[in-house]
């Protein structure tokens, strides 16, 4: 299998600190916004930002929540390998709330759509973003777009795209896998 | 591991021990699903199940319906009282002509032993047993077990003594097997009349002297005195039965430890446990309760990812 790197440490900790401004930017001091990070892939990425909003740029109080999306999924009974759930963590009521979703690699949206229909047992949100780490450009299966992406990539469906983290895999890289 | 290893969950004896950790991660994140402000998830909307109950049942029918419903899944009910099998229909004809409307999952109780053992060798659909006369009641020992590890950590190393009714009770040998296959110890108190000859040979200890069974186990599973089965008596009277077996508040104190108090119901209150000792905070008959709904929405969740479109 071809391993080719599409970002490296230097890169990643850029693309991080750009997306944390841009959130400051819609969000301010995160008084009525929370943040939510889709399990399994998607919570290193939430963790992440929280921790630079907190620590870098001095935003207190930021509302994080893991979510995980596998009894909501539309691929119930339509896969080869059965699903496993991780844990859902949210301690508080999104009601009346901006919700940022995050997930590392946006691709057929269908993850995200699932996302979407798991938040309604939180409440009601006033709006809800989404953000990526990588946004894979003509590959959805439904129309969601990313409202803060942190590269978009041209990538064939055979391609796979794998981001991995300090905490769980060592080093932030992000890599493309290809079979050929 | 992702997928049990059975296709039905006919009795524990057919379980792996990976099986029951399977289903009791999964049960985690449903206890979370319930206990949200909405406590539905929409998994199971494409899937249809019959609950057909052959014999009377109140608990573990409306715990089943509730772990269905908070799945999304389409439900039918059946009461063999209402049925056409009073009227002479087989269970195999029954059945078949309510799968025949495109159910993919039965819930079954039966007066006769085997009964679900029966139907999943003769049906396309997954089965799973809530209660075969007196021989299995899987979810219930599933859910005792989990409460136990809810409330001690874990079920391995543990001593747990079943008390009671053992010759009638389901839920003593799906117990019995579900403890044993986690690791506990186990040990059955009640009147030599009311213990199976050959109990013994499951691996678990007999006890007739109540006091020394509590002073021994760190949890006592109280069960209730199944009348309805017994043809003839086993036992001179309920008062002497009370006198000997029944759990008192002055009897736990005298225990050097606290142990915890489990019971299956429904209670008889006064007979084999008083009202202080069944509302104690060494209870937790009401966690068993509110476990059953997430132990069976996670049985029910595994069964149903194998049935394939």
């Amino acid at each position: 299998m071809a391993k080719k790197t599409l970002l490296n440490e230097k890169d990643i900790h850029i693309i991080l600190h750009r997306l944390a401004c841009q959130l400051i930017e819609n969000h301010n001091d995160f008084k009525n916004t929370v943040i939510i990070g889709l399990q399994p892939r998607g919570i290193f990425l939430a963790n992440r930002l929280t921790q630079i909003l907190q620590e870098d740029y001095k935003v207190r109080d930021i509302k994080l929540g893991h979510l995980d999306i596998t009894f909501y999924r539309d691929d119930f009974r339509r896969r080869d390998e059965p699903l496993e759930a991780s844990s859902t963590d949210i301690d508080f009521i999104i009601e009346n709330q901006h919700v940022v979703l995050i997930d590392d690699v946006l691709y057929s949206g269908r993850s995200v759509r699932s996302a979407l229909t798991a938040l309604q047992s939180y409440g009601r949100p006033t709006s809800v973003e989404l953000l990526v780490l990588i946004d894979r450009r003509f590959s959805r299966h439904l129309p969601i777009q990313p409202n803060y992406r942190g590269r978009q990539v041209d990538v064939i469906n055979s391609e796979k795209v794998k981001v991995s983290w300090r905490e769980n895999d060592k080093k932030d890289a992000v890599f493309i896998l290809s079979n050929a | 591991m992702k997928e049990l290893t059975t296709d039905h969950l006919l009795g524990i004896k057919y379980l792996q021990k990976e099986d029951i950790d399977l289903i009791f991660k999964t049960a985690d994140h449903f206890k979370e699903v319930i206990n949200r402000p909405i406590k539905k998830v929409p998994s199971l909307r494409d899937i249809t199940i019959a609950n057909l109950f052959f014999e009377n049942s109140t608990r573990t029918k409306l715990s089943f319906e509730l772990a269905e419903k908070r799945l999304s899944a389409d439900i039918i009910n059946f009461s063999a009282a209402q049925s056409s099998v009073k009227k002479g229909e087989t269970l195999i004809d029954t059945v078949n002509n309510i799968l025949s409307m495109k159910v993919d999952l039965i819930v079954m109780r039966h007066s006769q032993v085997g009964a679900g053992v029966f139907l999943s060798k003769h049906v396309k659909a997954k089965i799973i047993n809530a209660g075969d006369g007196a021989h299995e009641h899987p979810t219930q020992a599933l859910l005792d077990t989990y409460s136990i590890r809810e409330k001690l950590g874990t079920v391995a190393g543990k001593k747990v003594v079943i008390i009671g009714d053992i010759l009638h009770s389901r839920v003593a040998l799906s117990n019995i097997f579900a403890l044993l296959k986690q690791g506990a110890e186990v040990k059955v108190c009640g009147p030599v009349t009311l213990i199976p000859k050959h109990i013994r040979s499951l691996g678990v200890s007999v006890e007739t002297d109540l006091k020394k069974a509590l002073t021994w186990c760190d949890v006592a599973n109280v069960l209730r005195v199944q009348h309805e089965r017994m043809d003839i008596k086993y036992f001179p009277s309920v008062r002497e039965y009370t006198q000997q077996f029944g759990i008192n508040a002055e009897l736990l104190h005298s225990l050097k430890k606290e142990i915890v108090i489990m019971h299956p119901g429904p209670i008889n209150r006064g007979v084999e446990i008083t009202s202080d000792v069944a509302d104690s905070n060494q209870s937790i008959i009401l966690n068993q309760v509110e476990n059953g709904v997430a132990i069976r929405m996670a049985v029910i969740y595994l069964l149903a990812q194998k049935i394939k479109n």
